[in-house]
């Protein structure tokens, strides 16, 4: 009794705040758009009993959908969300791993301040240091500032407003979720088979690519996808950071609810961005339950 | 059969394989290996015996060169190793964790190795079917390390650093993980490995046991020195020092003064009772005070007084640890010194001549006991 209590329990959990928010969206991008509210139609009324559920289904339909195809935006910004994920993905493990690597090999008692000098942005608003980077990359902003002051450029650079400030701001939000995973695997390797490997005929640099890496692996693939998955539906970054042309399916998504009020498409982006991340969490999670396997 | 006696480090013209000159390595202030001199010849199986903390680990450390001397000099085969990097070395090392890479396979573990030295693929593959062979590992080649026994990942490690034929193999407390039964297997199937393979080994252990099994000769070791190194029946019937006879094995020590008489000594231990005879070539002067070691299994125990030994006294047993084949009688000297003296147990429990309290006759040869100056 107690032990299915203790399974209930997760799934009512995932059925309210999950399966039943989605069920809700899944609904409204079959809709049509009206001028109501809200803002779309048909509306389940119960009142009009059997009928009025048969009527309700009949105005369902799949053209919203359809719609995606048709207006070539919408899967530049799939493509184009998926790049910039990709791409920041590369960018974080390339930065995140020899951080890591750095804090794993550092004396024992400073390792404790470098985990916390990771995750002391957190404290402060997400929003708050994203505006920050503004104020840093903008034409008038400290970085320019800096880098006419000690001569290197004679006019400002312009990264604010272009993919790059994307990828500034995607690289260092995320960098936490990259170096941590990797981190605590690396921690844990046992020193003694670098030394075997070593003893073995292998260079440090060697050592380092057939023993560490493999040895990590876990903790890249988790840290990839602890990157990547967010990233993919990342709307306040490119928001804030990102120009005209910079395609993220998040600023899509976020347009058609609040600027066009079009909320079946928006819902028929949602569902599709969803359907997308669905095998990169499944990727993910296996990836976890094996690591598990492996420690236990 | 006698002049074919393994016994190079009594041939003034054999060449050593190892040697240490005035070796000394420090960690900070704390010396953890002092001023060591000595030589390790080719096809030895050479044992480091001490407790933990002693330095053997260091020691290992250093030929691995995973440690340099603070000073000194070590060389192998006549060349100075301390600029040779460990991953040049012509020496492998069996690491007391094993430290088997847990993502690759027996077989890939143990061709790590032969694949660094840029071997030739079918050459490897003929190498690692060796190893597996001597190891009998065959059937299991394609498993991972955490898919093998404790006792199998020790022979795998084996393997690994066999594979490279080293010149020297450096085993750290290899047995250390293993339980008894399995661990005395082990110990022989390693004297047979090296045997075939005549690599020169060099074992740490704590255990003196294994040492004396497997070793051709055992160093005893403390606080960074080795006190005695020696073949292990040497070590035990001649300890060179107090330590080494009471790190090996069981012994009473009897401390007293000397007097010389006849091609030896007697030793005055306690007033009132008559002085015990050894033989022995120290020189020391008399008075001097000494020490006198006797292994248990060297005392006769008797009810009536010997009519021939020189070395005989009385006392009362104390306590008798029964050992199953054998038991060791603690016998108590009228002036209150324990002496160790152990008989086979040839009869059954209930027909044993001796129980507590009995008042007995221990006695031992001239030659028996072991005169120690420190
Ligand atoms: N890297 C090191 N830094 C400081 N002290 C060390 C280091 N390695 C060993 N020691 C010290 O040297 C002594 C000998 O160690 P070790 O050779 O490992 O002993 P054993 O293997 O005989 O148990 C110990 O007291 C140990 O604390
Ligand atoms: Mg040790």
């Amino acid at each position: 009794m107690r032990r299915a209590l203790l399974i209930i329990v997760p799934y009512c959990w995932l059925l309210a705040l999950f399966l039943i928010p989605f069920a809700i969206v899944f609904k409204i991008s079959l809709s049509d758009i009206a001028i109501a509210i809200p803002p779309y139609t048909p509306t389940l009324d119960f009142d009009a009993g059997w009928q009025g559920l048969k009527n309700f289904a009949k105005a369902l339909d799949f053209e919203n959908f359809l719609f995606l195809t048709t207006d070539a935006l919408y899967w530049k910004a799939y493509l184009s969300s998926l790049r910039i994920a990709l791409i920041s993905t590369l960018l974080t493990l390339l930065i995140g791993y020899p951080i890591a690597y750095g804090m794993a090999n550092a004396p024992d008692h400073w390792r404790p301040t470098l985990i916390m000098l990771v995750i002391l942005p957190f404290w402060t608003s997400f929003l708050i240091r994203v505006y920050s980077w503004m104020g840093i990359l903008s034409t008038e902003g400290y970085l320019n500032q800096f880098l006419i002051g000690i001569g290197i450029i004679s006019d400002p650079l312009a990264i604010l407003n272009t993919n790059t400030a994307v990828y500034i701001g995607i690289v260092y939000t995320y960098l936490p979720f990259m170096i941590l995973p990797i981190y605590s695997i690396l921690e844990r390797l046992d020193g003694s088979l670098l030394e075997a490997a070593e003893d073995l005929g292998c260079s440090r640099i060697s050592a380092f690519w057939l023993i560490t890496v493999p040895l990590s692996r876990n903790g890249i693939i988790a840290g990839c996808f602890l990157v990547f998955i967010p990233v993919i539906g990342e709307f306040v970054i490119p928001s804030l950071l990102g120009g005209s042309n910079t395609l993220m399916i998040g600023k899509v998504l976020w347009e058609e609810f609040f600027n066009n009020r079009d909320w079946p498409v928006a819902s028929a982006v949602a569902v599709i961005l969803l359907l997308i991340l669905i095998v990169p969490i499944i990727l993910f999670q296996r990836n976890e339950q094996r690591q598990r396997e492996a420690e236990s | 059969m006698s002049d074919l006696k393994f016994e190079p480090w009594n041939d003034p013209k054999a060449v050593p394989l190892i040697s240490f000159r005035n070796v000394t390595k420090r960690f900070g202030d704390f010396i953890a290996i002092d001023n060591q001199t000595f030589d390790i010849f080719e096809h030895e199986f050479f044992a480091l015996l001490g407790p933990s903390g002693c330095g053997k680990t260091t020691m290992m450390r250093m030929l691995a060169g995973f440690e340099t001397p603070t000073e000194g000099k070590i060389s192998l085969a006549g060349q100075d190793i301390a600029p040779i990097p460990p991953n040049k070395r012509a020496v492998n090392m069996m690491f007391q964790s094993y430290a088997l890479f847990p993502h690759l396979t027996v077989w890939n573990n143990i061709a790590f190795g032969l694949k660094r030295e840029g071997m030739a693929p079918d050459a490897i593959d003929a190498r690692v079917a060796e190893m597996l062979k001597l190891t009998r590992m065959e059937k299991f080649a394609s498993r991972k390390p955490h898919q093998i026994s404790g006792g199998q990942k020790q022979r795998v490690a084996l393997a690994r650093s066999l594979a490279k034929a080293p010149k020297l193999l450096l085993l750290d407390e290899p047995l250390g993980a293993l339980d008894a039964k399995l661990r005395q297997e082990t110990q022989f199937e390693l004297v047979d490995i090296q045997e075939k393979t005549g690599t020169t080994f060099i074992i740490v252990t704590h255990d003196q046991e294994e040492a004396m099994t497997v070793a051709t000769r055992v160093a005893v070791m403390d606080h960074g020195q080795i006190i005695q190194a020696d073949t292990p029946d040497r070590i035990y019937e001649m300890p060179n020092s107090v330590y080494v006879a009471d790190f090996i094995g069981d012994v009473t020590i009897i401390k007293g003064r000397v007097s010389p008489s006849d091609d030896g000594y007697e030793i005055h231990h306690a007033e009132g009772l008559p002085p015990l005879f050894a033989k022995s070539n120290l020189s020391l002067k008399n008075g001097t005070g000494a020490y006198l070691a006797i292994r248990p299994e060297k005392i006769s125990i008797a009810a009536e007084q010997p009519s021939s030994a020189r070395n005989a006294i009385k006392g009362a047993i104390q306590d008798i640890a029964y050992l199953g084949n054998l038991s060791t009688y603690h016998v108590e000297l009228p002036n209150g010194t324990i002496v160790k003296a152990q008989a086979t147990n040839n009869r059954r429990l209930a027909n044993r001549p001796f129980t507590w309290e009995d008042e007995v006759w221990l006695s031992w040869t001239d030659t028996a006991a072991v005169l120690l100056d420190h």
